[in-house]
């Protein structure tokens, strides 16, 4: 049986000149999410708004969104949105001020039911006061930072601390992306997106880790290669295997995606665009950081030609010497 | 690599039956399930997954007790307390007591100060456990402000623990409440200091649950004043079935907590829904006094403050069991009659967050899931099969086995399974797969490299491994830190993870060298597969 084969066999693809490339593009990336963060916001849900989010179906035929809008308006004051929520029966309605009580949201639930019940089924009503969604946000947020100062002492314990240093920026870097693409794409952030968030960082560090466990086992074994031509191998050595992995997740979240229903989708598709994202900086942002963070220092330096080879023992041998003298002059 | 023990084969093996055990009455029709049961002797549990309010519908209640209102109150029986005391001691006070947002301040002669605050500490209601008097925190600060004036504040200490208090109380009241609606599992419980849950799976008309929970349901039986009577000795409070107020007297004749029993019922004359009630003895008695005495006069019922109805007393009513109309549907008289028979909240409750899920929804997104679930993992295996051959199919069986056992750990610790636990187990089975994928490649890698078959298999998972557990630890520490601090929806996501790994470990890497071993004993090929 002929199997298939995504990664061509034995690659000598020579990723570490794309640092000059793609550390430019991820800070450009990074400054963009930033900046979309700061100015356009995220579109909250009311997870994390607070607010009153009502789900309905009509009863026979199609939605009548203009309607709803209308009987809406007449209903509450202040913003309401209305949507259209995968079929056309669908319809999803947000409302309500942030600083409103929910028990002031909860009276007018009663009146929107009222008003509405007659041409539609309510399939979900979920009321979140203000002060609960702003826990949510700290205790959020608070796990997230945990989340990644503890897996930043567990590499610093398994591996060099240049190791724990590059995962850690390379998941800081997806996690910006991340955070960024839902400002740009204004996909619901809510609980559940902290859950892609989270899963994402779990990602990228898995991908991290699989590229640093091999660089780790590299350094032992080819103690006088540069470093920049030693991560290159290793990377080319674990390149089948992680083309292999993000494209099954990829399957798989694909059909969450195509199939999963409307409440899961926003999770999906940050998670597709997490894989990406994590493939990426496990490659081109927490590889290369290590030659900047001067691993192995004693050889990093030397140029692989065979001739100036020659020349780095010269240069170490009369500092030899010196440090002895060093030595006894102390004792 | 080749020598497998046979007691891990076996265990293996005997783990891999269990878990399809634990499963399959879940996967039954109901009525498959019951006649399963039916048949089984009684000391095989049957037990099914236990669905997410998302997934079977149902409905997520919030409530918070109102602690400015706790606080009130507390303040209120101060003044009273300190009031009782100042005239058994019989010390004058000069422009009476003064109410301060979190306490009360008052003025004396300050040669009395000394013999007064002592007395004024000693008003302090004990905090905590009185049983346990270990740590007795400070429930009053009496605090000498000179020349006669005296403040006495209540202490955070102390308001924090009567708000301990009423959610403990308000948990009972709420559990016999919901209990009379007769649903399955509801989960009744504090979250945080000042906060009650409350999800009630598979419930048809939220409206009457969130009707349940947030009445207080604090019943009065109180005289309507006279015409003519001084204004400091009643109140005018709103009536429920029409509009103006009614003058009602602040004394209390009868009150809630003296009824034994309360049932919807009908009038017999109207046939109105009414609801019938019976009090204790001590109310029953105080009840037939009062209603002697004042024959012919007006009494009004009172729930929450508003007046239900003001029926005129015909005379003296001393059987001890009375009846409540006042225009009741059916339903509200029934819900009526539950509030009463579990009693009256301590406190006022809001409600903070409420999320109902309609079972039609719930529905759809199990067939979503499961749709989900299908094409991604038919996919996912599909892939693993044209990619890796043979080898391929161990990876698949393993991927199997991996989810029976993840669904059947959720079964065995009666976890919840969520949306968001559907997301962690599909991500799961991603981490599964990237095992199988570190180790055939790495197979493969050490065989490109010259290596035998046999020395190639024993490297490629012995290297493997090292990658293996280190990012699987990984990601188990950030699971378990979600499960810690994340709440709801978050944790149903860390649940599935942190199982799906520790589980992925046994099937991806230990079954599926299992599985490679004895096929290579079999098989004996002189070329990989891969």
């Amino acid at each position: 049986m002929k199997l298939l084969r995504l990664a061509p066999e034995n690659t000598k693809f020579p990723f570490m000149r794309f640092r000059r490339v793609s550390y430019p593009f991820s800070a450009v990336m990074s400054i963009v999410s930033v900046v979309l963060f700061l100015t356009l916001g995220m579109n909250f849900g009311i997870d994390f708004a607070g607010g009153t989010l009502m789900e309905l179906r009509a009863k026979s035929g199609h939605a009548d969104i203009a309607a709803v809008r209308a009987e809406m308006h007449k209903l509450t004051s202040g913003d309401v949105e209305v949507q259209g929520f995968g079929t056309p029966s669908d319809l999803i309605v947000r409302f309500g001020v942030r600083k409103e009580r929910a028990a002031a949201q909860e009276t007018t639930v009663e009146r929107i039911e009222q008003e509405l019940g007659k041409d539609y089924i309510f399939r979900r009503v979920e009321v979140v006061g203000p002060t609960v969604s702003s826990e949510l946000v700290q205790s959020g947020t608070l796990g997230v930072v945990i989340a990644i100062v503890a897996v930043l002492c567990y590499l610093w314990f398994r591996f060099e601390w240049q190791f724990a240093i590059g995962a850690i920026i390379a998941t800081m870097h997806d996690l910006l992306l991340t955070v960024g693409f839902f400002a740009i794409t204004r996909l619901e952030f809510n609980t559940t997106s902290i859950a892609a968030i989270l899963t994402i960082v779990g990602y990228s560090l898995n991908e991290t880790v699989v590229v640093l466990d091999r660089i780790r086992e590299m350094l032992k074994k080819y103690r006088r290669m540069p470093t920049d031509q030693l991560i290159d191998i290793s990377v080319n050595a674990v390149l089948p295997r992680t083309i292999m992995t993000a494209t099954t997740v990829f399957l798989a979240l694909l059909s969450l995606v195509v199939f999963g229903g409307e409440v899961i989708r926003s999770f999906s598709l940050a998670m597709i665009w997490g894989i990406c994202v994590a493939t990426y900086s496990s490659v081109f942002i927490c590889s290369p950081m290590l030659i900047y963070l001067g691993l192995r220092n004693n050889s990093a330096e030397a140029p692989p030609e065979p001739a100036s080879k020659e020349v780095k023992p010269k240069a170490a041998t009369p500092a030899r010497p010196v440090a002895v003298v060093k030595k006894q002059a102390r004792a | 690599m080749l020598r497998f023990a046979t007691w891990k084969i076996v265990a293996i093996l005997s783990m891999t039956a269990f878990a399809l055990l634990v499963i399959v009455p879940s996967l039954l029709p109901p009525g498959a399930r019951a006649a399963l049961v039916d048949h089984l002797p009684g000391f095989v549990p049957v037990r099914t997954i236990v669905l997410g309010l998302d997934l079977q519908g149902g409905s997520h209640v919030l409530l918070e007790v109102d602690s400015n209102e706790v606080i009130k109150t507390e303040v209120q029986n101060l003044r009273d307390d300190a009031r009782r005391l100042l005239r058994e001691e019989r010390i004058p006070i000069s422009g009476g007591i003064g109410l301060l947002p979190r306490g009360i301040q008052l003025h004396v002669n300050p040669e009395e100060r000394d013999k007064i605050l002592p007395k004024l500490q000693q008003l302090a209601t004990p905090i905590g456990n009185p049983l346990l008097r270990g740590s007795a925190a400070q429930a009053l600060y009496v605090n000498d402000m000179g020349n006669g004036a005296i403040q006495v504040l209540v202490t955070d200490a102390a308001i924090n623990d009567r708000i301990r208090r009423a959610v403990d109380q308000s948990i009972e009241v709420l559990r016999r409440r919901v209990d009379a609606l007769g649903t399955t599992e509801p989960i009744i419980e504090r979250q945080g200091n000042d906060r009650i849950l409350v999800e009630v799976p598979g419930l048809q008309n939220p409206e009457r649950l969130k009707e349940i929970l947030g009445t207080t349901a604090k019943l009065e039986f109180r005289l309507v004043a006279n015409p003519g009577e001084d204004p400091s000795n009643y109140e005018m409070l709103d009536q429920t079935d029409q509009p103006g107020k009614l003058p009602v007297e602040k004394q209390v004749m009868v009150e809630g907590e003296d009824l034994t029993d309360a049932q919807p019922g009908f009038d017999p004359r109207t046939g109105e829904p009414v609801v019938n009630f019976r009090f204790n003895i001590r109310g029953g008695q105080r009840f037939g006094e009062v209603t002697s005495e004042n024959v012919g006069r007006l009494f009004a019922i009172v729930l929450d403050g508003k007046v239900i109805s003001a029926p005129r007393i015909l005379g003296p009513i001393t059987g001890g069991s009375g009846q409540i109309s006042g225009h009741f549907t059916v339903e509200s008289a029934n819900n009526l009659a539950i509030l009463l028979r579990a009693g009256a909240l301590p406190a006022k409750l809001t409600i903070v967050e409420e999320r109902t899920i309609g079972p039609g929804l719930g529905e759809d997104s199990i067939k979503a899931g499961e749709h989900a679930a299908f094409v991604g993992a038919g996919l996912v295996l599909f892939y693993m099969l044209i990619t890796y051959g043979t080898f391929g199919i161990f990876a698949n069986i393993a991927l199997a086995v991996h989810v029976a056992f993840i669904f059947a750990a959720l079964i065995l610790l009666g976890a919840t399974l969520t949306l968001p636990g559907i997301a962690g187990i599909v991500l799961t089975i991603g981490m599964a797969v990237d095992s199988n994928v570190l180790i055939y490649e790495r197979i493969r890698e050490e065989n490109h490299a010259g290596r035998s078959i046999i020395s190639s298999l024993d490297a490629g998972f012995k290297r493997a491994f090292a990658t293996i557990v280190d990012s699987n630890v990984t990601m188990f520490v950030a699971a378990a830190i979600l499960y810690f601090l994340g709440s709801g929806p978050v944790r149903g996501f860390a649940v599935s993870l942190g199982l799906g790994i520790m589980t992925s470990i046994v099937t991806a890497v230990t079954m599926t060298r299992m599985m490679i071993a004895l096929w290579y004993q079999y098989a004996r090929p002189n070329k990989l597969p891969i």
